[in-house]
């Protein structure tokens, strides 16, 4: 008994971290509906901030604790500012692109905050010495359980109230509450919405930089803490509810105590505890614990969907040109330069599979990588248990995959918007959770080794051809899908769900086949991937393979079909020669992504889409 | 001006065929291509990159080998075996390197492995600790400097073995080189004490240790001692919980790696005493090729050697001794005259073993103490790796044929 309760305790004060992260998320999302990668990384700057300026308090006046906690307020101002800065110079500027465009650009700043922490603060874990007061226990039924963790057991609550106060006893509150619930109606009751979202963004910001510097007594401030922490403050916003922020704290409490129990019954499922809490959660109540349906099914945006048209003659020449020059690579590049072409080919039909489901379907998903990595294993498993030949690989990777994207889909259709999003994502980190602890069969995190092509296409110039055959055979064939008569009701249940069941369209259905198709189309990517490479691992699966996806799109623009194609190419082309060129490629990456994001905010076929249809005298729809 | 994929692929072709540069014969530096996880963990791979500048450096200032000067060209894998895989490719394509080296972690050193038996290309895995680099999945094109999740647990086994302790507990991050870890170490525990028992383990996701459950968690069961595999964040969020719940009080603990300067330093004032690991006491040890070493790093990048400095260095050191041997860069040729290979680290002589192309690099075992408020290793003495290696003909079994 005594156990249970220091080991609630314990769950308590994890909780409250989890909390102050999820607090700052859920409001910036409730009211701006940005999906912002940038938050892990304020939690981080709010720990490194913490270190430097507690230290420099510390030098000063003597290891006081009025001087620790100035230092930590400190720290979460500085770092709200940050996020204010963030929303003023670059967010403002996008709020109009399509919904998710802005998580685009909040990826960037990721990648560039990353790169500045270990310019700054160097590339060692930094921790925060301890003075005794900061390493006190208290000696609860018999243990000892240390003072600091008790006080962070309390912060959660404290911040809960002042944050309750502040929603409902001040103007500001007020307003923020009324965004989450109907922005456009606040907008059109004459309400700033600048002034309103930097405040936003000044208070979500500051409570993930609060949360990075509480935590800093107990670990120390290091350059994984941004990655490590984001998936799980999604998790959690989702579970509460989003722009709920009581559920966030139930959400928090709930995840903390499941973990600090779950590891004393089952040590070895700490990878995916907390999606499958996710997952059980959003099975049972598709909104999170206290999240509501949002009242009106209006775009973020404002802007009605355009119209897709097929493509302009000259835009089929052009790829048909584009095709040439790129099977026609073997005579003219080197070795490497048709490595890159493969590596491009698997990504166009990658993306365009999560298009089919993001664009025309209208379903997103954070969770695509897991299909590409089946359809891999399926072909490295078919290899290794069953000796499938290449040729039988290729056809099993699209089944495989295709089989889980009907399996997982039958439960993703029903939910809608981010929670949906959130799930496919449960599931990608179970399938990765799977292939990493199952070692038995998948051989864990080293992979299965290996997959190499069969003889005939073991030559690079051969397989070049095979991956344009079938990659861009894919993709004209998903192409082909968006202007059939199932990618019309497809966008019919996107548009209007209710018209759509009123014709006589089975929604559920449809988005369910886009689901399966998209998920066969990326494991035949996967496939043609991991012959490409001769190993297969669970990265292949892993959440930054998702956002790999997810960037690509958007930055070709989600509501043009040549969208994807465009981002592939534009995004992995960018990736590989910043790679090789700069060991600052994060910094240089993120730049590129921020201007590409600030100078395409309808990404870069929307953009030109855009300009063509003008130049005609089309209407923009 | 329209962005079309004809006018990007244009681009993006033009960039990919630029031709590389072509030099003269005779005169033009010996190429190593390195791939390694810069960005993902800088704390290692820095003083790691530092020490193989150091050495190329000194090599090249003496007149390089065989008439030539050595040149690294190297590469950041980002943490994914799949660019990993993709950059092996273009250093041996578009740079045209002699032979490839580098990566730490396990399975992009399985990846880049298996790239070089394809490509039949010679690959000096420098960091990786996965057994199976140079056992399951061993073959003809791979070496292996560091000292192995096997040896290194053998190491602490040792002294683990000593201990009166019978009931243990495991703490080990959740992927393979924390299962390797303390699968050797409860098999060769086991093996010398019978008498011993494992009674709880616990497995936290790397990175994401929750400290204070785990160390409860541990606790409950009551251990006598406690084998770590932790390290980085996680290991120091560990040690702050188990300090302050006092989870090391009258208990034993042996800990893989934790005397390596990247993971002790962290641990500064609340460095637990009495811990038995595997490390580098880089400040004690005064051996003539160590201080030479330990003044030439000092001297040139004005800061102390981190494990990851030896090993950058030493895979310069093996590397050049392997071509001076062959008299060539011929790939096959180095590879064989590698097989056996003596050459000289700062921690002594060193082979790279013709059975299994491991190298017998070692560690050193010894207790954790606190000095002037850091953390340091005391009563330490420096494990050999050739002594910590399973029999020669279980090591034939494990490798596969004509490896």
């Amino acid at each position: 008994m005594d156990f249970v309760l220091i080991q609630f305790l314990t769950g308590l004060s994890n909780a409250s971290a989890l909390f102050l992260i999820a607090s700052g998320l859920t409001v910036i999302f409730g009211v701006t509906r940005i999906v912002n990668f940038a938050h892990g990384s304020f939690y981080m700057l709010g720990a490194y901030l913490a270190w430097t300026i507690v230290r420099a308090f510390w030098d000063w006046g003597g290891r006081e604790p009025y001087l620790f906690v100035l230092g930590v307020l400190a720290a979460a101002v500085v770092v709200g500012l940050i996020g204010v800065a963030m929303e003023m110079t670059l967010l403002r500027r996008i709020y109009r692109a399509p919904e998710l465009f802005q998580l685009l650009a909040t990826f960037g700043v990721v990648l560039m905050i990353q790169d500045a922490t270990l310019a700054i603060w160097g590339p060692e874990d930094l921790p925060l010495p301890r003075p005794p007061w900061l390493r006190a226990f208290i000696d609860i039924a018999g243990s000892r359980f240390p003072r600091y963790d008790l006080i962070l057991a309390i912060i959660g609550p404290v911040v809960l109230a002042l944050l309750w106060l502040l929603f409902h006893r001040t103007r500001f509150g007020i307003l923020v509450r009324a965004a989450t619930q109907d922005r456009e109606m606040v907008a059109a009751l004459g309400v700033d919405q600048k002034k309103l979202f930097s405040g936003v963004f000044f208070l979500g910001s500051a409570l993930a930089g609060l949360g990075g510097a509480l935590v800093l007594p107990s670990q120390s401030a290091n350059l994984q803490m941004d990655l490590s922490i984001i998936a799980e403050a999604f998790v959690v916003v989702v579970v509460g509810g989003m722009g709920s922020v009581t559920g966030a704290f139930l959400a928090s409490l709930l995840i903390a105590e499941v973990q600090a129990f779950g590891i004393v019954l089952l040590p070895k499922i700490t990878l995916v505890l907390v999606f499958l809490v996710m997952a059980a959660v959003l099975m049972v109540r598709p909104y999170g614990l206290l999240g509501k349906p949002q009242a009106h099914a209006r775009a973020a945006s404002g802007a009605v969907e355009p119209t897709l048209r097929p493509a302009p003659n000259i835009l089929g020449l052009a790829g048909l040109a584009a095709l040439l020059i790129a099977a026609s690579a073997p005579f003219w590049a080197g070795a490497y330069a048709i490595t890159v072409l493969i590596e491009l080919a698997v990504f166009v039909l990658f993306a365009a599979s999560l298009h089919l489901m993001m664009g025309p379907g209208g379903v997103v998903s954070f969770g695509h990588a897991a299909y590409f990595g089946l359809g891999a294993y399926g072909a490295a498993l078919g290899l290794r248990y069953l000796a499938l030949p290449m040729e039988a690989g290729l056809v099993a990777a699209p089944l495989f995959a295709g089989f889980f994207g009907v399996v997982f889909g039958v439960f993703v259709v029903r939910l809608s918007g981010v929670y949906l999003a959130m799930l496919t994502l449960a599931f990608a980190q179970i399938v990765w959770a799977a292939t990493f602890q199952w070692v038995d069969v998948t051989g864990g995190d080293n992979g299965i080794l290996g997959v190499w092509p069969s003889a005939w296409a073991a030559d690079k110039s051969v397989y070049l051809w095979l991956a344009l055959a079938l990659c861009i055979g894919g993709t004209l064939l998903l192409r082909r899908f968006v202007f059939s008569p199932f990618g019309y009701g497809l966008r019919a249940a996107r548009d209007s769900e209710l018209r759509a069941e009123a014709i006589g369209l089975d929604t559920a259905r449809l988005r369910l086949a886009a689901f399966a198709i998209a998920a066969a189309a990326a494991g035949l990517a996967g496939g043609v991937y991991a012959y490409a490479k001769g190993s297969v691992f669970p990265t292949y699966i892993s959440i930054p393979k998702s956002v790999d996806a997810l960037l690509m799109v958007l930055l070709g623009g989600v509501q043009t079909v040549t969208g994807p194609i465009v981002g592939a190419i534009a995004y992995h082309g960018l990736f590989v020669g910043i790679l090789q060129a700069t060991a600052y490629w994060r910094a240089a990456l993120g730049l590129a992504i921020v201007v590409l994001v600030l100078a395409f905010p309808q990404g870069i076929a929307g953009f030109a889409r855009d300009r063509w249809e003008r130049a005609r005298g089309l209407e923009a729809a | 001006m329209r962005i079309t994929r004809r006018g990007v692929l244009a681009a993006s072709a033009a960039t990919l065929a630029a031709p590389a540069l072509v030099r003269a014969q005779g005169t033009q530096p010996i190429r190593i291509g390195e791939i390694n996880s810069y960005t993902t963990l800088p704390a290692f791979t820095v003083p790691y990159r530092n020490g193989w500048q150091l050495r190329v450096e000194q090599i090249n200032a003496a007149g390089g080998v065989l008439g030539r000067p050595l040149e690294v060209v190297w590469r950041d894998d980002a943490g994914r075996p799949q660019d990993a895989v993709r950059l092996a490719g273009e250093l041996l394509d578009n740079e045209r390197v002699d032979l490839l080296a580098g990566s730490f972690f396990s399975h992009i050193g399985l990846a880049v492995a298996d790239f070089a038996l394809q490509r039949k290309r010679l690959f000096v895995a420098s960091e990786p600790l996965t057994d199976a680099l140079v056992w399951e999945k061993g073959n003809r094109y791979t070496f292996r400097l560091r000292p192995s999740t096997y040896m290194q647990a053998a190491m602490l086994v040792e002294e683990a073995a000593k201990l009166p302790a019978k009931r243990w507990v495991t703490v080990s991050p959740n992927y393979e080189y924390g299962q390797s870890a303390v699968k050797w170490f409860k098999q060769l525990l086991s093996a010398k004490r019978p008498d011993v028992e494992f009674v709880a383990e616990q497995w936290p996701a790397l990175g994401r240790i929750d400290a204070g459950a785990t160390v409860q968690a541990l606790a409950q069961a009551r251990p006598e001692a406690i084998y770590n595999v932790t390290f980085g964040p996680d290991l120091t969020n560990f040690v702050r919980q188990g300090n302050t719940r006092g989870l090391f009080e009258r208990r034993s603990v042996v800990s893989l790696l934790t005397g390596e300067p990247e993971y002790l330093d962290p641990l500064a004032d609340e460095t637990p005493e009495g811990w038995i690991v595997t490390g580098y006491p880089w400040d004690q040890i005064n051996t003539p090729e160590h201080t030479a070493f330990r003044d030439a790093y000092r001297a040139r990048f004005n800061d102390y050697p981190r494990l990851g400095t030896v090993v950058g260095y030493d895979t310069i050191s093996a590397i050049a001794e392997g071509i001076r041997k062959a008299g060539t860069v011929d790939n096959e040729k180095v590879i064989d005259a590698m097989k056996g290979i003596p050459f000289t680290s700062p921690f002594g002589a060193v082979t790279f073993r013709a059975l299994d192309h491991q190298a017998t690099l070692g560690a050193y075992v010894g207790k954790t103490a606190l000095k002037n408020n850091k953390g340091t290793m005391v009563d330490w003495r420096y494990a050999d790796g050739a002594n910590y290696l399973p029999p020669d003909d279980e090591v034939r079994r494990m490798r596969p044929q004509g490896a």
